[in-house]
């Protein structure tokens, strides 16, 4: 049943950009082929090459949530609450907001299940908070 | 002479915890800067030299008073700290503590304590789990890890102390140093968040802000440490120490 649902929503999340690709710029690359749209972010250079990122941030932030967990090391690079602060503002549950998350984005547009985001917190730190 | 060295010590202790926390305020992106620089550095793993310890004193702590709850829930989104599990029960939600009133029908006698994950150094939890789930940290910290969780619930069943909860339904409204997610079984982590950044968990800190003081956090493994001092001088109890499970929240008064 959740399954069907899953495939239901990828299949209209990716006829929606496929939709919008066609007139959204920076919605489709130029080859006519329909990508994600999602929010840039903050910071000026990510903590690895993009080209890496893309392929191996499941890996990286995997090794790191190992060592978080059982461990306690809290190291800024890798983790993926700063992930979050970085590419993510908060959306005060603007579902069009959402959608230009940059995790969730992709995510949708791939299908990729499960992501982090089911327990995860979707948005950034509050500024401020002292951790 | 020592008594005056150790006097010496806890009141440098004492201002380097209050000038953090005044620094915390006035300086927003240097925050995690100073609040790291006093706790374990960020890239050190835990170590059994460390062993967190909670002392709740009975005779302090107030019937009717909930304070410590109810930072536990905005700390960590759970109850009216959050706006999820809305089809839940008052038995089905999440519970990460709560208040307990006892009474001695013979004497009369009644206290009240605040009851949560006792952080076992053998945890039954941990024995039961079936994929490893469950697990005391190196500095006795009993906590789950959710991306293992596969939501059996036996650690449920196994804990004398009922101090675990099941989410049954999608949350949305997570903290973002607090992952909580459906078919996973969650307790107290005692603010391990805050503890590796050198705090105290939320509830100790509700309960000495609002000067009542029944709780104390620390470490039992540092005989300098206000609470081995205190375990060391008074009588002290663990509940269902006929368990053998060597809690670490330690009781004053029951």
């Amino acid at each position: 049943m959740t399954c069907f649902a899953n495939l239901k929503r990828s299949l209209t999340v990716l006829a929606t950009v496929a939709l919008l690709g066609a007139s959204a710029p920076g919605g489709a690359a130029d080859s006519g082929i329909p990508m994600p749209s999602f929010m840039e972010p903050q910071g000026t250079q990510c903590v690895e090459d993009t080209d890496f990122m893309r392929r191996n941030h499941m890996e990286v932030i995997l090794d790191h949530r190992d060592k978080t967990m059982h461990e306690g090391i809290r190291t800024k690079k890798h983790s993926l609450k700063e992930c979050i602060n970085c590419h993510a503002a908060d959306y005060q549950g603007d579902e069009k907001a959402r959608e230009q998350h940059f995790c969730v984005s992709c995510h949708q547009y791939t299908a990729a299940q499960p992501d982090c985001f089911q327990c995860h917190s979707l948005k950034p730190e509050q500024p401020g908070a002292a951790r | 002479m020592n008594e005056t060295s150790e006097h010496t010590d806890l009141n440098r202790r004492e201002f380097l915890t209050r000038s953090a926390a005044t620094a915390g305020v006035a300086l927003a992106p240097g925050v995690m800067l100073y609040s790291v620089a006093q706790a374990r550095p960020a890239d050190e793993p835990v170590s059994s030299a460390v062993r967190w310890g909670l002392l709740i004193d009975s005779n302090k702590c107030a019937s009717g008073c909930s304070d410590c709850v109810s930072a536990c829930e905005r700390e960590n989104g759970w109850g009216t700290g959050s706006t999820d599990e809305t089809h839940s029960d008052a038995t089905q939600k999440a519970q990460w503590i709560r208040k307990v009133e006892v009474k001695n029908t013979e004497t009369g006698h009644a206290f009240t304590l605040p009851m949560m994950c006792q952080h076992c150094e053998n945890p039954p939890c941990a024995d039961v789990c079936p994929t490893g789930a469950s697990f005391r940290r190196d500095d006795g910290i009993v906590l789950v890890d959710k991306h293992i969780c596969i939501g059996c619930r036996y650690c449920m069943m196994a804990c004398p102390y009922k101090a675990r909860s099941f989410v049954h339904e999608t949350l949305t409204d997570q903290k973002p140093y607090a992952p909580r997610g459906k078919g996973t079984v969650e307790a107290c982590t005692l603010c391990v968040h805050r503890v590796d950044a050198g705090d105290s968990p939320a509830c100790v800190e509700a309960c000495t802000a609002e000067n009542h003081n029944a709780m104390l956090f620390g470490d039992l493994n540092d005989p300098e440490s206000p609470i081995a001092k205190t375990v060391a001088t008074y009588a002290t109890t663990q509940i269902r120490a006929d368990l053998n499970l060597n809690p670490g929240v330690r009781y004053q008064g029951i």
